[in-house]
């Protein structure tokens, strides 16, 4: 068990200076309230889509240095993406959950790669990605 | 007592976790189990199998001797009455929940009262919400101290003749302070209410007597005091069980079944519908045996010993909070280091070998109170030694000193 393979130096700079930490106007993008009833970590994301693509997303949340630090990239790696891409992303974060060997156009999110080997972080790594998942269901069940 | 010797009785802590003996620091959540527990289960699998109150064979009659006796225990163990008073559940959460739904239902009226604490763990709180909103009672709290512990001037200003129901955690899980339950007990009393006690905390930790507390039901879980899980028990007094409905019908609970009415048995066995955790009730028997062997006094000394050390030792750390009060508290620390989320320093605690639990308890209203999303809690058990504080303590500074530099 290494920790250095939890807590690479990306992952801590996303946890130390949180990209697109904030909020929009409640009318101006679509938000989802997410928790994760088992530890209290919470986030509440806002994502702002505009011709099925997410133009801007930000978020604001509790949790521990994996679950902002997911957050953090998460929103950026978002931006500029259709809604399909975005959730494409998403299915690949779930692979890279599981130990699978998946790239992404925005590399830091490999860094999460490791917590694979700490099942128990999993979830904190996940709730930034499940209310994207929220975030896009409900923006395409209501248009 | 001699935690050396009693540590050779807990297979478990045998054992290596990512390159360190293990030091197990989260008995709140779940205590571990001696050989002896490990062996009656398995013992009873193998020899006694059969069920219970229904077989005239023999091994009919040695699974329901088994069972039967294993209540014996439990009744002596909190010194009820007889052990018509003590029906097997599985666990504090379900025992609690038969007294709001049972008792309480019965008995609440619109605008009638039931008092808590915010201090209470979930298991002790939401059947309570439920059975004010199912019947129009109010929900009301006795206020905390600031140092999270209960005065009782504010249980007198807070209990009033409107109180049905009082129900209070004994220890918290938390703040590890010890509730002054049997005074607490005597004011519901005073106006009519029936005091309920949630003892999954102190059970393990104290000699308990529930007729010294004179409380009216009293809740406690099996596997926080060495026994198996999916077994605790509820006691009530003889009296209040009597005039309570079973909230199980079916199998096992029933005396007479015509097409269209049936007639249940006698205590405590009309609450105990179909076939009951055998196996775990003969744990739970063997772990009271276990108990009782060390001495409940000398279980409460150790555990008491241990958090004082525990709570000197950490207070030397720069920038950890510990919450609750600092004396007179039973068995366990909770804590925050600095801005490290307790996540993380459970996580680099466990690469030490360490085991805390990080998180919210199952207390989110005293979460909330405390100002913190989550906090870390160690917590200790007679096989638990100085030495483990020790680690505890050097784990600690470790995490300081890693997230420190990762984050700097």
């Amino acid at each position: 068990m290494q920790l250095d393979d939890l807590y690479r130096r990306v992952i801590m700079d996303h946890y130390k200076n949180p990209r697109n930490r904030g909020k929009f106007d409640a009318d101006e993008a679509v938000t989802i309230d997410l928790n994760n009833p088992t530890c209290g970590d919470k986030i509440s994301l806002q994502m702002k889509v505009e011709d099925g693509m997410v133009s801007d997303a930000k978020f604001i949340g509790e949790g521990c240095s994996i679950s902002l630090s997911s957050a953090s990239m998460m929103t950026d790696a978002v931006k500029g993406k259709t809604l399909e891409e975005a959730l494409d992303m998403a299915e690949k974060f779930s692979g890279l959950m599981k130990g699978e060997a998946v790239e992404f156009e925005y590399e830091d999110i490999e860094a999460l790669s490791g917590v694979n080997k700490f099942p128990a972080r999993i979830k904190c790594a996940t709730l930034a990605w499940n209310a994207l998942r929220k975030g896009i269901e409900h923006t395409k069940q209501n248009g | 007592m001699n935690t050396a010797e009693i540590r050779e009785l807990f297979p478990i802590l045998k054992q290596e976790i990512n390159g360190h003996p293990l030091i197990y620091l989260d008995s709140a959540a779940t205590s571990q189990k001696p050989a002896s527990v490990i062996d009656a289960v398995k013992r009873y699998y193998e020899w006694d199998n059969a069920n219970v109150h229904r077989g005239v064979h023999t091994l009919g009659s040695r699974a329901t001797d088994a069972y039967e006796g294993a209540r014996e225990k439990v009744a002596k163990f909190i010194n009820a009455s007889s052990e018509q008073e003590i029906i097997f559940t599985r666990g504090t959460t379900t025992a609690l929940n038969i007294v709001a739904s049972s008792y309480a239902r019965s008995v609440l009226q619109e605008g009638d009262e039931i008092v808590i604490t915010p201090m209470e763990h979930h298991a002790n709180l939401i059947p309570w919400q439920q059975a004010a909103k199912a019947t129009g009672a109010v929900l009301k709290y006795i206020p905390l101290q600031p140092d999270g512990s209960i005065s009782l001037s504010d249980v007198e200003a807070t209990v009033t003749d409107r109180t049905k129901i009082v129900s209070v955690v004994y220890v918290s899980n938390v703040l590890g302070v010890v509730n002054p339950v049997k005074q607490i007990a005597a004011i519901a009393h005073k106006h009519g209410a029936k005091m309920v006690v949630d003892g999954a905390q102190s059970t393990p930790h104290m000699k308990v007597d529930v007729q010294d507390l004179d409380c009216d039901f009293y809740a406690l879980s099996g596997h926080k005091m060495c026994g198996p899980t999916g077994i605790g028990a509820l006691y009530g007094k003889k009296a209040l069980l009597e005039q309570m409905e079973p909230v199980e019908f079916g199998g096992e609970m029933i005396d007479h079944v015509g097409l269209y009415e049936s007639t249940w048995k006698d205590l405590p066995w009309k609450f105990e519908g179909g076939t009951p955790i055998i196996a775990g009730a003969v744990g739970l028997g063997a772990a009271i045996d276990f108990l009782q062997q060390i001495g409940m006094d000398a279980v409460y000394k150790h555990d008491l010993h241990l958090t004082n050390y525990a709570v000197e030792r950490m207070s030397d750390i720069e920038d950890l909070t510990i919450y609750g009060p600092l004396k007179d508290r039973a068995g366990l620390v909770t804590f925050n280091l600095g801005d490290v989320h307790p996540h993380d320093v459970a996580t680099v605690l466990d690469a030490e070998g360490v085991a805390v639990r990080a998180g919210h308890h199952c207390c989110q209203p005293l979460m909330r109170w405390l100002e913190v999303s989550a906090t870390a809690r160690a917590s200790f058990y007679l096989y638990n030694t100085e030495a483990d504080i020790d680690r505890l303590v050097a784990a600690l500074l470790k995490t300081k000193e890693y997230f420190g530099h990762a984050i700097g």
